[in-house]
């Protein structure tokens, strides 16, 4: 892809670290857009800058920031779906994508032509100037495709940026770990699974690179 | 086509079946064994960098390219059949040890009537059994198993405790199970929290829990061939992905390492087998591409097929071999008795952390007391039924998000769900049955007239549908389910059941797929001999879960791995000694 397109990121924000409490209550994090002394900018791969705000907007809403702790912005969940999208998941390489193309019923699930980039093309087409309209309008416009391959689509997509490993753009700084406890793909767990009984176990999260001491790529990068 | 120097035995499949029957043959005889695998060759120390939830639980980056190949769906012969487009209902392998390599472990036998079971079902029911129903026997009986199924666990290591050693009962155990000559070969495991409280509660309900058998090792272990293996250590990357430490049974870990010292035996990877050449009731060989595109014909004496269970129904199918199943008249027999597993389950949520991440493929407890034939007296219309168990199976941080009970939330994103979903996070698990899939006439495997794979070959179709047996089984083992959820202080949530009012692609039920090239003692109402040998062609052996005739309830790879060996023996002790079909 030529196109030089790129985001916008708050630096503070991404890769900030979090503690989280043993009693599971998520530390309370401010977005910290306002205090930084600057942003990251992102390259893009997939998307335009533009549709790259609109998914922003909607991963926002779909995972926000709120009381409960940090979200979609914060883990930088849009890096990870143009990385999806710009890979061989995003125009179904891996996906029987063979005619005839038939309507069935709702056991055989999606049955349709569009690759994950066409649908989200075609998504964003319908949400154009969502970045900038208020929350609570942004809520009710999401609500009324909520059904749509789309939307189930993006919200699948949100979690997974949310806690995927590191390596795939999203989960930014491990905060998605962080937020859930969850401590990373560690080797062995011989001498707790018989203890920690009905306690958590708790750890500072590692990434898989950590854990295997080298970088590791995910399947996103795969070359055609 | 180039024409190959001809070896003595020709497997197509290098996974758990094919490289056993290699190892077996190579073992014991001096015979060249060639195993020709479509996939990749793999070792353990790959396995590390691959543990990462994304790529290989969600996008299941070690099976088959559905782009390639998939099967087709239909319900019934009123139906269109559509493709199973993305990863569903279950997951086939491919690459070096095939699906053996992403299971789970857990290693169960099936029932001793479960192979008499049309006879049992009719001495039991008689005439108020479903018209439709086409169970038959197997044509081999639990005691003539027995001793493979003990070959078999120690082959892989299973870890369990017995519950009917040489009919006497053990409790603990599963006190439900057929006679075991021997205890198992290793101690069940460490168990999670969890665990520990279905045990306690089902216990308590009157039932008789038992620790899930495994393939995952409790301790270090040296199989009866010398090869030895590590304990496991929990890590909870075990289905869907590859053992880092080979603490799980793998071929790679339990048949490659005795593979590589024989000398008379040779795996090519990236060959894809397309046809079983044969004339005259005699296979000649098999046709396959290699990974260039260029098309061999490799000549031998004895054909295996040992690819997983749908694809040797498949493989038979387009090489014109045997006559292919008619539902409508009952005649042929290639195709016929497709069967899955019936799934059902419910969360339980639970007032305390349960560090679910940690776990193996089949770490945890299950009850039997309404499986096999036991407990059904009153259920009105169940003839079998299934298992219930909780396993802390190693949930990732993806797919374990966002379980909340029912009612805590409206929706399933934003900050009120959000709230919900983190405040229940790791505090839910599910209890889970399968039940055993009887055979009925309209479920079916042929091949798709309209959608073809990467070779321009018809896709496989399957006809299949759920019945009123399969949704009253689920029901049952829903509301036993629900009954230990409630004892165990928890909040159940909805059974799900739901898959079981009709059949459905979409969702994960189990890789449990079975028949379609089924084994009996006649010719005329199965493909296979009790040894797995072809009907039409005595050099020809298919074997695999498309022997079955119609699916236990416990996971099938043991009983598929004990079959294999028992064919190993057949072919090798007596077949070789006296070429023909075997009695």
């Amino acid at each position: 892809m030529k196109r030089r397109e790129f985001i916008l990121l708050p630096a503070a924000s991404l890769g900030g670290v979090l503690m989280y409490t043993l009693s599971r209550e998520p530390l309370r994090v401010q977005a910290q857009t306002g205090t930084t002394p600057g942003a990251i900018k992102v390259p893009l791969r997939f998307f335009t800058a533009d549709q790259a705000h609109v998914i922003q907007a909607a991963c926002a809403r779909i995972f926000p920031t709120d009381e409960s702790g940090p979200g979609a912005t914060e883990a930088g969940v849009v890096i990870y779906i143009d990385r999806q999208l710009a890979g061989p998941y995003g125009r179904d390489k891996y996906r029987y994508a063979k005619p005839p193309f038939v309507d069935s019923v709702p056991e055989h699930g999606y049955q349709g032509k569009a690759s994950p980039r066409e649908i989200y093309r075609e998504g964003i087409q319908q949400l154009k100037d969502f970045a900038s309209v208020p929350v609570a309008e942004q809520d009710r416009r999401l609500r009324a495709i909520e059904t749509t391959t789309f939307f189930r689509m993006l919200r699948q997509h949100t979690l997974e940026g949310m806690f995927s490993d590191p390596m795939h753009g999203g989960n930014a700084g491990l905060i998605g770990w962080q937020l859930i406890g969850y401590p990373g793909p560690l080797m062995s767990y011989r001498e707790e699974i018989d203890k920690f009984h009905g306690q958590a176990f708790r750890r500072k999260p590692v990434s898989l690179a950590q854990v295997v001491g080298h970088p590791v790529t995910g399947w996103e990068e795969e070359k055609d | 086509m180039q024409q190959l120097k001809p070896v003595n035995v020709v497997i197509a499949g290098g996974g758990l079946v094919g490289l056993t029957l290699a190892k077996e043959i190579g073992a014991r005889t001096s015979l060249s064994v060639a195993v020709l695998e479509r996939g990749e060759p793999r070792k353990v120390s790959d396995y590390a960098a691959g543990m990462d939830e994304l790529d290989y639980s969600l996008r299941y980056r070690m099976m088959q390219n559905l782009a390639e190949e998939t099967s087709t769906h239909r319900h019934s012969l009123r139906d269109n059949a559509v493709p199973i487009r993305q990863y569903g209902s279950f997951n086939p392998g491919t690459g070096v040890g095939g699906a053996a390599e992403h299971w789970g472990g857990i290693s169960y036998r099936f029932y001793p009537e479960n192979f008499r079971l049309a006879s049992e079902l009719r001495e039991k029911h008689g005439g108020r059994l479903p018209e439709d129903l086409a169970v038959q026997d197997w044509g081999v009986s639990y005691e003539e198993i027995e001793p493979y199924y003990w070959r078999a666990e120690q082959l892989i290591g299973v870890c369990g405790k017995a519950g009917n050693l040489q009919n006497r009962r053990v409790d603990g155990g599963n006190v439900f199970e057929g006679p075991r000559s021997h205890e198992y070969p290793n101690p069940p495991h460490k168990m999670s929290y969890a665990a520990l409280l279905f045990e306690k509660s089902a216990r308590e309900l009157g039932y008789h829990p038992y620790p899930v058998p495994t393939a995952t090792l409790s301790r270090n272990y040296t199989n009866p061939d010398g090869v030895s293996r590590a304990a496991c250590a929990y890590c909870g990357y075990c289905t869907r992905y590859g053992c880092m430490i080979g603490a799980k049974a793998q071929p790679t870990n339990v048949l490659m390492p005795v593979l590589q010292k024989q000398k008379n035996f040779s795996l090519r990877t990236g060959c894809n087998v397309r046809r079983v050449v044969h004339r005259e009731g005699k296979a000649e060989g098999l046709r396959y591409f290699d990974r260039s595109g260029e098309e061999f014909f490799q000549p031998a004496d004895i054909v295996i097929i040992a690819s997983w269970t749908l694809n040797n129904s498949r493989l038979l199918m387009l090489s014109k071999l045997g006559e292919p199943y008619d539902p409508a008249t009952g005649k042929g027999t290639l195709g016929k008795n497709l069967t899955h597993q019936v799934s059902a389950s419910t969360r339980v949520f639970l007032d305390k952390p349960l560090n679910s991440f940690m776990g193996a493929g089949g770490l945890g407890y299950g009850i039997s007391d309404f499986d096999g034939k036991e407990g059904l007296d009153g259920f009105n219309g169940v003839w079998r039924g299934g298992n219930i168990r909780l396993m802390s199976t190693g949930e990732g941080p993806i797919a374990s998000f966002g379980a909340v009970p029912p009612g805590e939330a409206k929706s399933d994103w934003g900050s009120e769900w959000k709230k919900a979903a983190l405040a229940w996070h790791d505090r839910s698990i599910n209890i889970s049955s399968e039940a055993e899939h009887l055979a009925y006439r309209q479920n079916y495997l042929d091949l798709d007239p309209a959608y073809t794979d990467s070779f321009g070959d018809p896709l496989m179709r399957l006809t299949l549908d759920w019945t009123a047996h399969e949704r009253a089984q689920g029901a049952m083992l829903g509301q036993i389910q629900t009954q230990i959820a409630k004892a165990m202080n928890g909040r159940p949530g909805p059974t799900n059941s739901r898959l079981l009012e009709r059949y459905t692609i979409t969702q994960y039920q189990s890789t449990h797929v079975n028949g379609g090239a089924i084994m009996g003692a006649s010719p005329d109402r199965s493909v296979v001999s009790p040894w797995l040998q072809h009907w039409q062609a005595h050099n020809l052996w298919v074997v695999g879960g498309s022997a079955f005739p119609q699916n236990g309830s416990g996971n099938p790879t043991l009983t598929i791995l004990a079959l294999a060996l028992r064919s190993a023996d057949g072919l090798i002790d007596r077949y070789l000694k006296h070429p023909g079909e075997l009695i």
